[in-house]
């Protein structure tokens, strides 16, 4: 399917969806993301409770996209990398995002996107200069393809609140899991 | 011409799911319906094997599997989900529309089944909006088939 009709199906998808205040989302995870800085303390531990929040939200939207966006199936992992950036963020962030920098073995890519509706409000104190602020986005996007059998890493490598221009999610394939059963099961 | 029995399996073939709606539908132990569903569940597998042609080239969950199959008496169709639930529901024979039936049943499923934190992956769906959601969708399915 071309990426244009691809981004008409996010299109779709993201005005069927129910809307909740942009403002309620941002404040929410703000105090969110800083009530566990106050909790932890430490900024790996908070990228990683972030991230695994995430996945536990992944693994449960999975079905939401999937019952809703009428995306096609992926023949490849490509595929579903223009699907997760035109469908899917479209869908859930009301943002596209774009699909770069593929890897020489297509097996790791870049999602990038400027408009960060978690990020609107948000300044980066210098102090926790180590915290991806949207870490949270990593783990949805583990959880999700974990769910339909692609083990993934995600993270982040640019972000806007860090001074830079735009945000980086780097996605790299590990293994397609396989969900048959062995034929021999004697 | 009505929904009899609608059936939710986990990706393991454990029952999470199952009502009977329809008057006629024979009323089976639980301990049935458990069997049942693992039974049918081994079923879609097996046919998947017996594929005469490759699968539609998808990296993702398989795309095979029995979507719909008929009886003298009556109509079964099944819907998987990529993520290997798997739907299915029996109704009188020549009901129409049981496609569209499941794929209502799959985007309540996605909503007041998996937005629901307390609700544990995999297991039995539990849930009273849930419950009144997928009596709502095959109370309309009865009337749009008149």
């Amino acid at each position: 399917m071309s990426k244009a009709s691809l981004s008409k199906l996010g299109d779709a998808a993201f005005e069927r969806t129910d809307k909740v205040s942009a403002e309620l989302l941002a404040l929410t995870y703000g105090s969110f993301v800083r009530q566990l800085l106050i909790d932890y303390e430490d900024a790996e531990e908070v990228n990683a409770q972030l991230a695994k929040m995430g996945y536990n939200i992944g693994v449960r939207l999975v079905d939401d996209f999937l019952a809703k966006s009428n995306a096609p199936p992926c023949a490849s992992f490509a595929d579903t990398a223009d699907i997760v950036a035109k469908v899917a963020f479209k869908m859930f962030l009301g943002v596209p995002a774009l699909v770069g920098s593929w890897s020489s073995d297509r097996r790791t890519f870049s999602l990038v996107f400027t408009d960060n509706p978690l990020a609107e409000f948000t300044e980066l104190p210098e102090k926790w200069g180590g915290v991806w602020y949207s870490n949270v986005l990593c783990g949805v996007i583990k959880g999700a393809l974990e769910m339909v059998q692609m083990e993934v890493d995600a993270r982040f490598v640019r972000c806007t609140l860090r001074g830079e221009d735009l945000n980086e999610i780097r996605v790299t394939l590990l293994q397609v899991l396989q969900e048959k059963p062995p034929v021999d099961d004697e | 011409m009505a929904v009899q029995s609608l059936f939710v399996v986990n990706k393991a073939g454990g029952l999470m799911f199952q009502r009977t709606y329809g008057e006629t539908a024979p009323r089976l132990t639980p301990n049935d319906y458990l069997h049942l569903a693992s039974t049918f569940h081994g079923m879609q597998l097996l046919v998947q094997e017996l594929s005469p042609s490759p699968l539609p080239k998808s990296i993702t969950a398989p795309t095979g599997g029995i979507r719909a199959l008929e009886t003298p008496s009556l109509s079964l169709a099944a819907l998987t989900s990529p993520t290997g639930v798997q739907f299915f529901v029996t109704a009188d024979v020549a009901t129409e529309r049981l496609g569209a039936l499941l794929a209502e049943v799959y985007r309540v499923y996605s909503d007041v089944v998996m937005k629901n934190p307390f609700y544990v992956l995999d297991m039995p769906i539990r849930c009273e909006r849930w419950e009144s959601a997928v009596r709502g969708v095959v109370e309309r399915h009865a009337r749009l088939s008149g």
